[in-house]
This record gives C-alpha cells, sequence and structure tokens, in this order.
C-alpha cells in the first residue's frame, strides 16, 4: 500500500506544533497501525531526520498507552479497538492518514503524538483505591458478591485509561474514565468503606485537574476501546448526590 | 496547573443545577402550551382561563411568586449554560483537532447553546409582546375587553382571544414565534432526555426510550404551540372575531377606555 501520512509534529508543550508531511510507499497491509508508523521512523532515521514520538507498550491492547487521533477518530476508525490491535488493512491503498495527538488542556502535548496524562493518575490518587487489609490472596468467594454485580464492575474495570474518553469528547470531559474508575470499586463490598469521599475527592480532582463539564454529548462511549457505557456516569452523578446528602447529615462514608 | 481557573462550582453540581431548573421549564411550556390550546374552543374560555390564572387563590401573591419561581430557574439554567460554554472550551484547549469525527453527538446536543441564546431572546420578545404588552397605544386599545362568565356572573377581563389572532396575523412575528418553537423542540430534544442522565436516571436501555420520548415531547410541544399561529395565518381563524372589535372600536373609541375592571 501506498499512504500519504500528515503527522502532527511538536517539538515541545512551550513550541508551537504543525503537520509534517509523508509518504510511505510499500506498507503490508498485514502490519498493524503502529507497525506503520516504526517503518516511518526507520526511514527518517535513515534520512537521518528525527522519528515521530508515539506512545506504546504493551500493542496488544490493554496497556492504555497508545492514543492516536486518525482521520479526527480517537483510536482510528474501527470501534472497541485501541491504534495498536488497528490493521492497515482497514485503509486503502492511496489514503491520505491525518494524526494528531489527544487534545485537551489537561493533555498538554510532551513531544509529537504524545501527551503527558498526569491528571489522569491525580484522579486516581484522590480515590481509586481501597484501604481493607489486602495481604495474600483471599479463598474464592470469601466475600459473596452477586454475579450481576461482579460483571458489571468488570465491566468498569476494563478501563485501560488511554483518555480517548477525554481526546473525543466536545467538553474535554474525563467524565467516562472517572466514573469507571469510581464505580469499579463503589459497586463492591471491598469498596464500600470510602464510597462516599471516593466520589467526592475523584470528582473534585477531575474539576481541578481542568477536565471540562458533561453535557451528555455520549461521544466518549463512541470511542472508548473497552466499550464503557455511559451507565457508569450516571451511576457516579448518583453516587455524587447521595454522598452530598450523606455529607450533609454528617454521614459520609 | 496553574492556567486552569478554580471551579468554583462542582462539575456534577452544575449538571444538577442544569436539569432540576430544566425539568421545572419543561413542565411550564408543557403547562403553557396546554393553556394556549384553548384558543381553539373559543374566545369565552381561553379568556375565562386567563382570568383565572391572573385570580388564583391567594391573588396576585400566588402568581408573583409562580413567576419569580419560574424566573430563577431561567436565571439559574442560562447561568449554568454559560459557566459550562466558557469553561468547556477552556478545557478543549488551544490546539483545535485538523480533522475531528463526531460519531453520536446529535446535532441537537451540539447546538445547544445557539439554540438556547436565541430561545432566550424571544422569551423577551415574547413577555414583552404578550405580558407586559409594550406595543403601540392603540394596538391594546383595539383588543380591548371582552365579556366572560365568572361564577354566573358576566365581567369583562382583558381580550386574550384578540390579542393571539391580532398578534399572530403579524406574518412576522407569527413566523419568529413558528421558528423559535421549534427550536425549543429542538432543545428539548436533548433536554429532556439529558437530563435524566444528569441525574443519574439513564441507563443503556432506557437512553434509547428516552431519546424517543424527548425527541416526542419536543415535536407535541412544537405542534402545539406553532398550531396557533399556523391557524391564524393559514385559515384566518379569529380574524372575523378581531373585525368585528376593530369595527366596533372604530365606531365608538371613547367606550371601549371608559370600561375598566
Amino acid at each position: 500500500m501506498k499512504l500519504n501520512l500528515r503527522v502532527w509534529r511538536q517539538q515541545s508543550h512551550e513550541s508551537p506544533g504543525g503537520f509534517g508531511d509523508y509518504t510511505l510507499s510499500d506498507v503490508s497491509e498485514d502490519s498493524s497501525f503502529l507497525e506503520m508508523l516504526d517503518i516511518l521512523n526507520e526511514e527518517l532515521i535513515e534520512k537521518g531526520e528525527e522519528p515521530v514520538a508515539f506512545d506504546h507498550d504493551c500493542r496488544e491492547g490493554i496497556c492504555g498507552m497508545c492514543s492516536l487521533i486518525i482521520n479526527g477518530n480517537a483510536h482510528g476508525p474501527e470501534t472497541a479497538t485501541t491504534v495498536c490491535q488497528l490493521h492497515m488493512r482497514h485503509f486503502s491503498d492511496g489514503d491520505t492518514i491525518t494524526i494528531e495527538p489527544w487534545r485537551a488542556r489537561a493533555f498538554p502535548v510532551i513531544k509529537d503524538l504524545i501527551v503527558d496524562r498526569t491528571a489522569f493518575d491525580n484522579i486516581v490518587q484522590a480515590g481509586g483505591f481501597i484501604t481493607a487489609r489486602t495481604g495474600s490472596a483471599p479463598d474464592a468467594n470469601e466475600i459473596p458478591i452477586p454475579k450481576p454485580i461482579a460483571d458489571k464492575a468488570m465491566d468498569a474495570a476494563a478501563c485501560i485509561g488511554c483518555g480517548a474518553c477525554v481526546a473525543a469528547c466536545p467538553n474535554g470531559a474525563a467524565m467516562l474514565f472517572t466514573s469507571a474508575k469510581c464505580s469499579q470499586l463503589n459497586m463492591l463490598p471491598q469498596g464500600q468503606g470510602e464510597k462516599d469521599n471516593r466520589v467526592l475527592k475523584m470528582v473534585a480532582a477531575m474539576d481541578d485537574n481542568g477536565f471540562g463539564n458533561c453535557t451528555n454529548y455520549g461521544e466518549c462511549q463512541a470511542v472508548c476501546p473497552k466499550e464503557i457505557t455511559l451507565d457508569f456516569i450516571a451511576k457516579m452523578n448518583r453516587d455524587y448526590a447521595t454522598a452530598k446528602i450523606h455529607k450533609f447529615f454528617g454521614a459520609a462514608s | 496547573m496553574s492556567d486552569v481557573p478554580k471551579v468554583v462550582i462542582p462539575s456534577l453540581a452544575k449538571k444538577y443545577l442544569m436539569a432540576g431548573s430544566g425539568l421545572v421549564l419543561v413542565l411550564f411550556v408543557l403547562g403553557h402550551m396546554l393553556g394556549n390550546l384553548q384558543f381553539f374552543l373559543g374566545p369565552e374560555v381561553i379568556n375565562a382561563y386567563a382570568y383565572h390564572l391572573h385570580h388564583l387563590p391567594g391573588h396576585p401573591v400566588t402568581l408573583w411568586i409562580i413567576r419569580l419561581i419560574l424566573l430563577t430557574c431561567l436565571v439559574v439554567h442560562v447561568w449554568m449554560a454559560v459557566l459550562l460554554t466558557i469553561e468547556n472550551k477552556h478545557a478543549r484547549g488551544n490546539d483545535s483537532y485538523a480533522q475531528k469525527h463526531s460519531n453520536v453527538a446529535s446535532y441537537a446536543a451540539r447546538t445547544m447553546p445557539v439554540t438556547g441564546v436565541v430561545l432566550l431572546l424571544f422569551i423577551i420578545l415574547h413577555i414583552l409582546q404578550f405580558t407586559t404588552r409594550v406595543v403601540p397605544e392603540d394596538y391594546n386599545a383595539t383588543i380591548g375587553e371582552a365579556p366572560i362568565e365568572v361564577a354566573h356572573v358576566q365581567i369583562e377581563f382583558f381580550d386574550v382571544f384578540a390579542m393571539m389572532v391580532k398578534g399572530f396575523s403579524d406574518p412576522l412575528f407569527a413566523g419568529i414565534y413558528i421558528i423559535a418553537v421549534g427550536l425549543l423542540c429542538m432543545h428539548l430534544s436533548h433536554g429532556v432526555s439529558s437530563m435524566f442522565q444528569s441525574i443519574g436516571w439513564r441507563n443503556e436501555i432506557w437512553r434509547k426510550r428516552l431519546h424517543c420520548i424527548a425527541l416526542l415531547y419536543g415535536w407535541v410541544v412544537f405542534l402545539g404551540f406553532a398550531a396557533i399561529p399556523f391557524s391564524v395565518l393559514a385559515f384566518g381563524h379569529g380574524k372575523e372575531y378581531l373585525a368585528d372589535k376593530e369595527a366596533q372600536w372604530a365606531a365608538a373609541p371613547a367606550v371601549t377606555t371608559e370600561i375598566s375592571h
């Protein structure tokens, strides 16, 4: 395949960025999108140019590092797919592909296509943990958890924290991420100890880190590679209201 | 980060306020529409309805309390909308996408701030035209009063029916009105579903249902409101009644001004 690439190049957060145009003449349609970028970088290095910086790690769709806007879609055109799991067979010979980093105030560009997602860490640090004794692995079914609850909590826990939800949100809101990280613990018995304070603190951290407000567009759910639904945002909205009421009466967990 | 403005109201609290104030306004709009539809039952019915609205138990305090509640909801709704728009634009950042594909966000959802501003301007125009009646002097005089029966007593009260016919006889105002209620339909088709999500009363099954309900609600409100100017313009509904009133006024202008409540 012959491909024309428009890739966002930016030296640092402070310096202004712009698009670089590149042409790859022979890309296998069996290669993944990141392998295609590897080929580009090898060609750039051979020519003595600076390679394109992009985030990647596991390349099997579970680490949440890859983070590219491809032709205006977070993680590219396929649903429920991370960039690393996207293959070039979904593109056509002669296509022009525009590649941009996540763009949001809370995710400043570090270089080229790499953004700083520390803001997500700050949200998790605010309440995405439990204080119960962990110790060695407990016996299975020691704490009874109904199957539907366990399933739903697992759906939330599938969040890999890639940030596609923020990148796709017209408001730059982090509601889908925060609600997933909040709900995976709030639904389980082990998470009850800090339930109220968890949601209050995580929402406060979300606001403090410069994310926008949710206006229920649903764009986050559409691009989420782990198919996390707006149900968790609704749950967080409920939990937050309940926590506020508990706090008002001085009985917040 | 230093360049981020301090958030004074938590993001979720803003959503609750938006949803709560929206709910009151959504219900008001339906009530207002049902009230207006009495236009088709004739001058006596809608004029009596107007009289009763202005003479609710506890008159005149009750009506002012209702007005105050509605105004408060409107102010909160607009205030939250302004905050959301400014903060979200800031959160999006300075660099915009060269290419951005919108997957599911509806046209109605994306244009909420635009339809909101137009509706706010329309509400101001609407109140000036029909509530405070800041209109030319003889405009009110030709409308005058009409007899209604309240508790088996004939009394004279402001002729709302004639006011509506006269207002909607002007194609410009009728056009503005129909366009405005059309935008209201769009605004509601996102808002009525969205408010359930904001307070957490929505899931994947009910999301689709509520989208349909919201769209239906929007259309019902649109058709209910637009039917009146449409019938006046297209079928001349009430035009004869208004012509009679204007002829009466032209014949004896002094008499109409003498009648007072």
